[in-house]
């Protein structure tokens, strides 16, 4: 299970170094994918089947696409940025590397004596730590999605009723941006052209 | 499987989603995909604390999260299309001027 965890967390962090740092921007959008097939992953070892699909499915088959369209239709050039990323890596290393310390010492320094139930894994430390019983799986188990409907539509059935209005509002937003009818765009008329007549149309020039 | 290696890796591609917006400026497409990999960082951090400390609500947060990296993303690309529809250019240093 670590090993798996290991693989998953240095394939999508190696990844997402490299969605950053590709100079083709379609080459990013293909480590975005990986990125998200990794995290996928990582939500699979943690149990949480259903999260991994609907990762897979919104964030690659919505999100990474219809990135990928927009890429192959901008037709971006790949341009040269040597020098403004040598410009810009002190200050953002710098600050970068301010925060990561931050995090991971707050991570490792305060969230460690406050989970005993994180350490019911094949840690070393779990033999420090005594393991409890967990009540409520031996009395009854309820799949993962099972559990986030019987919530979802009763007592946070206002903010599912937002987030679709929310999808509707962009899916609405989206369209109208994009739609323009321009008059020199050529477009297929099927009844003019079921209805035209070839006597009418092809005419002998004398 | 423990909370704190998933916190570090969903910490790490958050960092690495900020950094690529401050690292790829005169890029918007690559911008627009770091917020997505900082947004996949938040979503991984709620469901970890979510299975950890046995609480659902991290697992409705992360799904309302999705729908709106969702709608950002499909909003934010067609921003982009028709910006470089209007100018045939996507570059950066030109949006600044807001008359179309």
């Amino acid at each position: 299970m670590n090993l798996f965890l290991a693989v998953f967390a240095a394939l999508g962090i190696s990844s997402s170094i490299m969605v950053i740092r590709a100079n083709n921007p379609v080459y990013s959008v293909l480590y975005l994918i990986l990125v998200f097939v990794n995290v996928s992953g990582i939500l699979i070892l943690q149990g949480l089947d259903f999260f991994a699909m609907i990762f897979l499915v919104v964030y690659v088959g919505a999100i990474a696409v219809l990135f990928l369209f927009v890429v192959m239709m901008l037709n971006i050039k790949i341009e040269e940025r040597q020098e403004s990323m040598l410009r810009y890596v002190p200050v953002g290393a710098g600050i970068g590397l301010i925060f990561f310390l931050e995090v991971i010492i707050a991570l490792d320094k305060e969230f460690v004596p406050l989970n005993p139930l994180a350490f019911t894994s094949l840690d070393n430390d779990s033999a420090l730590i005594p393991e409890y019983l967990h009540w409520g799986t031996t009395l009854g188990q309820k799949t993962g999605i099972e559990a986030i409907g019987q919530v979802i539509y009763t007592y946070y059935f206002y903010y599912f009723f937002m987030a679709s209005f929310i999808l509707l509002v962009a899916m609405i937003g989206a369209i109208l941006l994009t739609l323009h009818n321009d008059p020199k765009v050529k477009r297929q008329e099927v009844f003019e052209q079921n209805a035209r007549e070839f006597s009418r149309t092809i005419q002998k020039a004398s | 499987m423990s909370l704190i290696h998933s916190l570090h890796v969903s910490f790490v591609v958050f960092l690495l989603g900020l950094v690529g917006i401050y690292l790829n400026r005169k890029n918007i497409i690559l911008v627009l995909m770091s917020i997505e990999l900082m947004l996949l960082g938040i979503n991984l951090n709620l469901l970890s604390f979510s299975v950890s400390l046995d609480d659902l609500l991290g697992q409705i947060f992360a799904l309302f999260i999705l729908t709106v990296a969702a709608a950002e993303s499909a909003i934010g690309l067609a921003i982009l299309v028709i910006y470089f529809r209007l100018r045939g250019t996507i570059d950066i240093e030109f949006i600044r001027l807001m008359k179309g």
